[in-house]
């Protein structure tokens, strides 16, 4: 991967990146952050993760940001009044923000082990999903399984908590109950 | 002294725990119950405990005669702490015995009286509630003064002390809502309490200094080594033994709380304040004997506080025109004939007198009891004739205070039987032959020719001033035309009450016979534990003495008071007009209430004033406001932080976590 | 490729996220900018797995993912429902969380 190709995708990364957090409008935020997505899933693949660059579209940049857009279709909250009430946040927030980097910065420069040099693997199937399947499914049965759970309990609160009023479990059972005792009388 | 420890099979040893038992089973029994018996039994219950009290130390009593020997009847293991170790044991001895047999004979006595009495006087005071708490006070109070002579250590003769004190606070402040401005006898309880608390301070003071030097408490342990110490210890401990002593037998300087306590109802004054409570400062110099026999210049002071009180109290009651102050100054005055004598070592004479004085002033007392009474009634009656005649007219029902002499005279034709036992008693108290008193009063007196002649010549005039007002006080009270519609009206009281006093009476006429002059039946007794006790034999010319002055301040009251009669209550004093600045001295108690007040009670006030402003509130109290008033205005600040937005959180997570980093980076 | 340069490019998409949070007022916004922050952890991962040729930080950024995926989920069904009862998404309308 050559230094040309690894700026234009910085460049793009941050860009987008500064475009998500600034976009007036919600939905061009979530635009900009698809972008961001896509080009870190580029970058993903030149260091020898093409399974995850993948899983990196799909998953993110594809379900999550239709998600997200589907969301911000639903409440049409694309803008809000533009007013800062916090007085001082804005201006607090850039200095960590600008000292933070500066800190980061710093340990660059004085720390002599970040100066190693990544080059993509050599072995030629790192990464690929035959590797990264069998490791899921022997090594790291036990978080996978714990994972798949999560996904449910977190599928069927998100059903929970938008199924709105009067369409409670309870109230469909009973509502079946009813429809059972109606068609028993008849 | 050699003592036996009741490891055999010794009835008297199983005997004598219930001498102090029965008491507080009574109590107990009391306490549990008495709300759901009703007065009869309650008065019941605690009579028969205080009874049978007496009759187990006349049992005790007869176990140990001829024994030289004390027996001690350990109870329980109280503190134990290295080779210090104090026990509850029971000291049962010729001396111990004696005074519970006067404590739990005149409380039996007593508490059948206040049967009577106090039925009468809950109604009069209009909360009959009040009557089973009454004698749960009574029954605790023999209980305390039981475990008082019968300690064997001067722990638990503390322990009796305060129990006793505790007692005697709580029934002053029997009535504590009543008295001038409703708190008049609250204050009288809590003065009782406080002067009493100056004096166990000495006492507290003589048993840490006992403590240091001679590393036990116990009786026989401690004079075992009288004599082996520096002889500035015995001096402190038995000058500090003093103090205590003043406090509790009302003695200089600390006598001002006995006449005030008399705003307890009259059994508690007969009881605690005239026969054996205030009688404990005098067992316990008796009972350290061997302490003050080794301190010449203690037993000269005891003997001065003695006498000098004797004298004071006796001008005192000269002046006074309360039936119960007068009596009270009466029991101070003679208290220090006791004082005196056991200052000078007269142990035994002092005992007795101890003991013809539990008889005659409890008798005294209660009679006044019944005469109040009597006078209460007779104030009711003459209300309701008022009422019927005039119809209406009871404005002065507050105002008339049924034990001023001056209300009373001529009740010898309304009350026969209380003023038969009266003059008994005043009688004895005058020192007239062959009463008790005579002989008492009389082996003090020689006891005191002998020792020094200042103080014989103190006690004589104080035995001339003791006649000369209980003269006064029964012309005042019995003879001469009744000054009030109340006196008029009044009656003779229940048989339940008139009983007792006619049994204190004959005690008070056969109380010389304990100690007869000759046979000295009591000196003997006592002799075991009284080693060193100075004994007088009688003689006559002081014994004329002693019954001439005792005539001539009769003769001299007859004179003033009974020969032309008080006219109204209006009248001044006939002693008004020939004494002048003395008599208003007298009624006034040489302004020592007054002069206490000046000199201790109110700069104390005033610091204390001082001190709860300045330093309390404005210390203590500034520091306490100043921190709360600085964790307030510091939460005010914070809770800035706390404004509920979300992003304002999210910036201080970020400002810590930056703040983390940097540290780890730059450090 | 230096490190350095993956590493610096990590800080500065993290340092965006968290500016994102901080400023903007809308919560979904916030929410995307959460996940700028996810992504620049994973990145981090990415490159210290082909750094070292170790896979373990790519199975990392598999869960970091499903856990990520299973946070907005609930997330946007929590700002849905905040919606319904606030009628807005404006974070700073939701300021209950004082004492």
């Amino acid at each position: 991967m050559t230094t040309a190709l690894y700026i234009i995708l910085a460049v793009v990364i941050v860009g987008s990146a500064l475009g998500t957090i600034m976009s007036r409008n919600a939905v061009y935020a979530a635009l900009y952050l698809a972008l961001n997505f896509m080009s870190v899933a580029l970058l993903y693949l030149f260091l020898g993760a093409p399974f995850i660059a993948l899983v990196q579209v799909t998953v993110y940049a594809g379900s999550i940001m239709v998600l997200f857009i589907f969301v911000i279709m639903l409440l049409g909250a694309e803008r809000l009044a533009a007013s800062e009430n916090l007085r001082g946040q804005r201006f607090l927030a850039i200095a960590l923000g600008v000292v933070l980097l500066a800190i980061l910065g710093t340990v660059f420069i004085s720390r002599a082990e970040l100066t190693g040099i990544v080059t993509p693997p050599t072995a030629v199937d790192f990464g690929s999903p035959r590797q990264i399947g069998t490791a899921l499914y022997t090594q790291y049965w036990l978080p996978v399984m714990i994972t798949s759970m999560l996904l449910l309990v977190a599928t069927v609160g998100a059903i929970l908590l938008t199924r709105g009023e009067g369409t409670s479990i309870r109230d469909n059972l009973k509502r079946v109950d009813e429809k059972e005792q109606a068609d028993q009388e008849e | 002294m050699a003592t036996i420890l009741a490891n055999e099979a010794n009835w008297a040893a199983t005997l004598a725990p219930w001498v102090i038992f029965s008491p507080l089973i009574g109590l107990l029994l009391n306490l549990l119950f008495g709300l759901r018996w009703g007065e009869r039994v309650t008065g019941f219950v605690a009579s028969l405990a205080s009874v049978a009290s007496f009759a187990l130390a006349v049992a005790l009593g007869i176990a140990i005669r001829g024994q030289h020997e004390a027996l001690i009847v350990p109870l329980a293991d109280w503190i134990s702490v290295g080779s210090f170790d104090v026990q509850w044991a029971l000291r049962v001895d010729s001396l111990s015995v004696m005074m519970m047999l006067v404590v739990a004979g005149v409380g039996a006595i007593i508490h059948v009286y206040a049967t009577g009495y106090m039925h009468s006087d809950v109604r009069h005071n209009g909360d009959p509630g009040r009557y089973r708490r009454f004698f749960v006070y009574f029954n605790l109070f023999i209980l305390a003064m039981l475990v008082l002579v019968s300690a064997d250590n001067y722990l638990m003769l503390f322990v009796g002390w305060e129990g006793v004190g505790l007692c005697s606070y709580l029934l002053i402040g029997f009535w504590f809502e009543g008295g001038a401005g409703g708190i008049a006898n609250a204050k009288a309880a809590k003065k009782a309490f406080v002067v009493n608390r100056i004096g166990d301070f000495g006492l507290l003071l003589a048993i840490f200094i006992m403590f240091w030097s001679f590393g036990t408490l116990q009786f026989d342990a401690v004079f075992a080594q009288a004599g082996q110490v520096f002889p500035g210890i015995i001096l402190a401990i038995t000058l500090f033994m003093l103090l205590g002593v003043s406090g509790k037998s009302a003695q200089l300087p600390l006598y001002v709380w006995l006449p005030d306590a008399m705003a307890g109802p009259t059994p508690v004054s007969a009881l605690i304040h005239a026969a054996t409570m205030v009688t404990a400062g005098v067992y316990l110099i008796a009972r350290s004997s061997a302490l003050f026999l080794a301190a010449p210049a203690a037993q000269a002071a005891v003997m001065w506080v003695g006498a000098l009180t004797a004298l004071l109290a006796a001008t005192i009651a000269v002046g006074q025109f309360d039936i119960k102050k007068v009596l009270a100054y009466s029991t101070i005055s003679q208290l220090g004939f006791m004082v005196a004598a056991v200052g000078m070592g007269a142990f035994s004479a002092g005992m007795f007198h101890l003991t013809t004085h539990a008889f005659f002033k409890a008798l005294l007392f209660l009679a006044a009891g019944s005469v109040i009474l009597g006078m209460e009634r007779g104030h009711e009656d003459a209300g309701d004739h008022e009422l019927a005649t005039a119809g209406g007219g009871h404005e002065d029902a507050h105002a008339f205070d049924p034990q001023d002499m001056r209300n009373m005279g001529g009740l010898q034709r309304r009350m026969p039987w209380t003023m038969g036992v009266y003059l008994v008693g005043a009688l004895a108290l005058s020192g007239i032959a062959p009463l008790a008193g005579f002989f008492s009063k009389d082996e003090i007196l020689g006891a005191a020719r002998e020792v020094s002649l200042p103080v014989f010549i103190i006690l004589v005039i104080s035995a001339f001033l003791t006649a000369f007002y209980m003269g006064r006080q029964i012309f005042m009270v019995f003879f001469g035309k009744p000054r009030s519609a109340a006196a008029d009206h009044s009656s003779e009281s229940k048989p339940i009450i008139v009983a007792p006093l006619v049994i204190l009476a004959i005690l008070s006429v056969l109380g010389g016979v304990l100690n007869l002059p000759g046979v000295y039946w009591l000196e003997h007794w006592l002799e075991p534990v009284l080693a060193g006790n100075l004994a007088v034999e009688f003689e006559l010319p002081v014994a004329l003495l002693s019954l001439a002055v005792a005539l001539t301040g009769l003769l001299l009251a007859w004179g003033v008071y009974g020969k032309r009669s008080l006219g109204s209550p209006e009248n001044p004093d006939p002693l008004a007009k020939p004494m002048g600045g003395l008599f208003t001295a007298a009624q006034h108690k040489w302004w020592v209430d007054e002069l206490y007040q000046a000199v201790f009670v109110h700069p104390f006030e005033r610091i204390s004033l001082w001190l709860a402003g300045t330093f309390d509130q404005g210390g203590i109290d500034g520091v306490a406001n100043g921190l709360g008033a600085l964790t307030r205005t510091l939460s005010n600040w914070w809770s800035k932080f706390q404004n509920g937005f979300v992003r304002s959180y999210a910036l201080a997570v970020v400002f810590g976590m930056v703040a983390i980093l940097a540290f780890l980076v730059l450090r | 490729m230096p490190l350095a340069y993956y590493i610096g490019l990590s800080a500065v998409m993290f340092i965006l996220g968290i500016m994102g949070v901080l400023l903007r007022r809308n919560a979904l916004v916030v929410f995307m900018s959460l996940e700028l922050i996810f992504n620049s952890a994973n990145l981090l991962f990415i490159t210290f797995a082909s750094y070292y040729q170790l896979l373990a930080g790519q199975i990392m950024v598999f869960f970091v993912m499903t856990v990520a995926a299973a946070e907005v989920a609930v997330g946007l069904a929590l700002m849905v429902e905040i919606f319904r009862t606030k009628n807005t998404i404006n974070i700073d309308q939701m300021s209950q969380m004082k004492g």
